[in-house]
């Protein structure tokens, strides 16, 4: 049997009375072991005025590189209490901020290990579809020889890194159009 | 290591186009770059998993979470979750919102001149069974206006947002229901270019799951991205 996927329509501007009940600005609870960090940040419409109803979805893995999901076959514990999964949705400012644990590595196509990144998925009153891209860790040795980083074209590349604002800060924009507009991956 | 799911990507027509100037507010908000196309990894390919610790047991029924019973039409809305291969996505979350019977949501941000309901919220969410069955139990949606172009009413429709197996699984989309004459009027709808692609977000009246005396009932099935290729050697059980 094959069937066509459902298309998608844009979760409106009154997406928090679905949504905000699994709000999680905190990724990782005092239990979970790894490396702490805090990113902050603003979605930006073409006009670079903040979008005030949009929610930010992150996707991770533990510090040991493991994801907590059943297609993970890698023989690594789970980190326990640990999902990887965030909900933020965004201020009147387009800020959106929360805390977690810098992930480990994991494998990408053919086994090499990618760099650590955080999977972000965007939504917003005016978006159809979702839109995915990924947040890098400035300064990590392994962001050169990333295969999915390596995909986009050299002078948008900067645009998945976050900067650093401080100790275990980072700053990381969602810009939609411009100079400086994100990359956005299709899988 | 051990094989690799990737899923398919999406057939033509059947999405959105992330500008669209009949929805105004897509102007500002899409990328104007093209999308990078990127192979799936075990990222993408891994999601997060919500169970029933997750949910409160009337998490699915939206006219008992207050004291009294919200005014509108009850309706049961059910159905399966699919994906492309026509496998069940079993035990995956469901969040829906809508507007009351009164077309009004209770937001900060409608000012809709019409009544909020003490007794309805206009949120829910479940988890599909073991076959990929969901349902609900709410109350019709009202039509509302909105400002996207002269005298704009969005038709009756209830909000769904889905995870299923992955990440890249996410689906954010709306329910309509059947002979809506506002359909072929709003750009939402309108906004995926294939007609048929169109019709799968239009629910049907389900004379087997209605009750007697008491409520209408709505199927609305939901498919999402499966895997490219059926595997020939997948896990038994699955
Ligand atoms: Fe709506």
């Amino acid at each position: 049997m094959s069937l066509y996927a459902s298309g998608s329509q844009t979760v409106g501007p009154y997406l928090h009375i679905g949504l905000t009940w699994l709000n999680t600005d905190r990724i990782a609870g005092p239990g979970v072991k790894g490396e702490r960090v805090t990113i902050h940040g603003r979605l930006l419409d073409g006009d670079g005025v903040g979008v005030g109803d949009g929610l930010v979805e992150i996707w991770q893995a533990s510090a040991t590189g493991k994801y907590a999901h059943p297609e993970d076959r890698q023989k690594k514990p789970l980190e326990k209490g640990f999902r990887g999964f965030g909900r933020i949705p965004t201020d009147a400012k387009g800020v959106f901020r929360f805390s977690t644990i810098k992930p480990g590595r994991v494998p990408g196509s053919g086994g090499k290990l990618q760099a650590p990144h955080l999977s972000v998925t965007v939504f917003m009153r005016g978006l159809l579809k979702q839109l995915s891209t990924r947040i890098y860790f400035p300064g990590d040795p392994a962001n050169v020889q990333d295969p999915i980083l390596k995909r986009v074209p050299a002078a948008r590349r900067a645009t998945l890194v976050a900067r650093p604002k401080g100790r275990g800060v980072l700053q990381w924009n969602i810009v939609l159009q411009g100079k400086v507009e994100t990359a956005f991956f299709d899988f | 290591m051990s094989k690799q799911y990737s899923y398919r990507r999406f057939h033509p027509g059947t999405q959105p186009a992330y500008d669209f100037p009949p929805y105004a507010s897509t102007a500002k908000r899409h990328p104007k770059q093209p999308l990078v196309i990127a192979p799936q990894t075990l990222s993408e390919i891994t999601g997060p998993v919500f169970g029933y610790g997750d949910l409160k047991p009337t998490d699915h029924d939206l006219t008992r979470q207050h004291k009294g019973e919200p005014i509108g039409e009850r309706i049961i809305c059910s159905g399966r979750v699919l994906d492309e291969n026509g496998k069940s996505v079993p035990h995956t979350l469901i969040e829906v919102w809508q507007a009351n019977a009164a077309g009004r949501y209770p937001h900060k941000s409608d000012r809709h001149d019409a009544p909020v309901d003490p007794n309805f919220s206009g949120a829910g969410r479940t988890l599909t069974d073991a076959e990929g069955r969901y349902r609900f139990i709410t109350i019709r949606p009202g039509e509302y206006p909105w400002r996207n172009h002269y005298n704009a009413w969005r038709p009756a429709h209830i909000h769904f947002s889905l995870f299923g197996r992955a990440f890249l699984t996410r689906l954010v989309t709306q329910m309509y229901f059947p002979g809506d004459p506002l359909l072929p009027y709003d750009p939402m709808y309108m906004s995926i270019p294939d007609e048929k692609a169109r019709l799968r977000l239009v629910s049907q009246l389900d004379w087997e799951n209605t009750v007697p005396e008491h409520a209408l009932a709505y199927r609305f099935d939901i498919v999402l991205r499966g895997s490219a290729a059926t595997p020939m050697d997948d896990s038994p059980g699955e």
